[in-house]
């Protein structure tokens, strides 16, 4: 067992895991944080995607003992302590980009990434970054519309 | 879907990883990005018993210019060439390459090196070694080799790398100011792998296309070099006939693989138009 240090949404964490426990694992099993969810478990599909260090990854194709030190974002840490919907996830709810929900975690955190990007999002990025996930209901219309929603109420759009 | 039980080293410096994979030999695998080593394990195709991680090896994560040569260092990443690394048509080619290996997230972790260590057979960027020259250095507790592109690949999954062995950089030589480059590649839909792809190299002089380098992937068990398609262009002017009919050569001379994603004719086809698009690419530079 190996001891990892590490925060997520702000909050310090420090457990014992096996090295070969995926950081989605350890997010889920250890910390209780089940918001992550493990759709294919080898990085084709997306739904376990959280911010590591600012940057989105696949959390099944990251070991947990790879985190030493890392400040893990996930989709528990976008609504306020009371509730509150973040932006982002207000336009998901405004623009139905969600229907079963499952693949919604990966969604958010990968679209979180994507707004906070200094050049901002076009057409052209948008699309070719929410093509990374999979989501097996919506059609992805709805979750384009939802992310572009989002990025014009924050002022990052870009008109192609 | 879960690996099987390993041991993990995170050593600081290269050569305390070097020391590991010495003592470890063929129980040992370099963790880089792990955006294929890590579904393989996954799989439990791989099961390493110990697994160097190299990611807190600064040193490592390099793309540098120096002594005639782009050398790009194990922990580099796929998304660092998505904007030029070097002025010129060989940063164009890289940067036109990185935008179709995988998605974005799997770009900013996924590393050049490790590409070229795990050698899948429709990595863009194992095509691109075997185009480009490229030189594989080799280090161990003990020394260091270089492995020309054309030895390097051994089928599928399959390089020359030996037990104990660390792929520290790949080596590609810049190109002259006439050279020119271009890269085309099909698959089903963005990101996937390719079903065939064409990574090509030549220099234009005096209107005439010289040193050409035509390189074929996703179509068997490792990239291979179109030679007679290559041998056809030699000292030619690159006429729109010229080069359709090196495209229609190499796709004649090529041994595509039938598989689940598609027969072996229907590859062979496309390899005649991926490798039209990338000579046309190439020569309209």
């Amino acid at each position: 067992m190996t001891e990892v240090r590490f925060t997520v949404n702000g909050t310090a964490q420090c457990v014992e895991v096996e090295p070969r426990l995926t950081l989605a694992d350890m997010l889920r099993e250890e910390c209780g944080l089940t918001g992550t969810h493990l759709g294919c478990e080898h990085g084709v599909c997306g739904a376990c995607t959280v911010l590591m260090d600012g940057l989105p990854v696949r959390s099944c194709l990251v070991f947990g003992v790879q985190a030493e030190g890392a400040e893990i974002r996930t989709v528990e840490g976008l609504a306020a302590a009371d509730g509150t919907l973040n932006v982002l996830q207000r336009a998901f709810q405004a623009q139905h980009g969600l229907q079963c929900g499952f693949c919604t975690p990966g969604f958010l955190m990968l679209a979180t990434w994507l707004l906070e990007q200094k050049e901002g999002v076009d057409e052209a990025r948008l699309r070719e970054v929410l093509a990374s996930n999979l989501c097996r209901c919506t059609g992805y219309q709805n979750i384009l519309a939802a992310v572009r929603v989002a990025a014009q109420e924050i002022r990052v759009w870009r008109e192609g | 879907m879960k690996p099987a039980r390993f041991a993990h080293h995170a050593p600081r410096t290269l050569e305390e990883a070097l020391a590991l994979l010495a003592t470890h030999g063929e129980e040992a695998r370099v963790l880089a990005g792990g955006q294929s080593l890590v579904p393989t394990m996954a799989f439990r195709m791989a099961r390493p018993a110990v697994l160097v991680d190299i990611n807190r090896i600064a040193p490592l994560d390099h793309v540098t210019v120096a002594g005639g040569s782009l050398r790009i260092g194990a922990l580099a990443r796929h998304a660092r060439f998505e904007t030029q690394v070097v002025e010129g048509a060989l940063g164009t080619l890289l940067a036109r390459i990185a935008h179709h290996i995988a998605h974005p997230p799997l770009r900013l972790r996924g590393t050049f090196c490790g590409s070229l260590a795990h050698a899948d057979p429709a990595s863009e960027w194992c095509a691109a070694a075997l185009a480009l020259e490229a030189r594989m250095v080799l280090a161990r507790a003990d020394g260091l080799r270089e492995v020309a592109a054309e030895d390097w690949f051994q089928g599928v999954f399959s390089t020359a790398l030996a037990p104990g062995e660390m792929l520290r950089e790949v080596v590609l030589p810049l190109p002259a100011p006439s050279w020119r480059g271009g890269f085309a590649e099909f698959a089903r839909r963005a990101g996937d792998f390719a079903l065939a792809m064409a990574v090509v190299g030549l220099r234009l002089e005096g209107g005439l296309v010289g040193g050409a380098r035509i390189a074929l992937g996703g179509i068997g068990g490792q990239p291979v070099l179109a030679r007679e398609a290559m041998a056809l262009l030699e000292g030619q002017a690159p006429s729109s006939a010229l080069l359709d009919e090196a495209a229609a050569t190499a796709a004649r001379h090529c041994d595509p693989q039938e598989d689940m994603h598609a027969p072996a004719e229907y590859r062979r086809e496309l390899v005649a138009v991926m490798v039209k698009r990338a000579l046309r690419q190439a020569v309209s530079a």
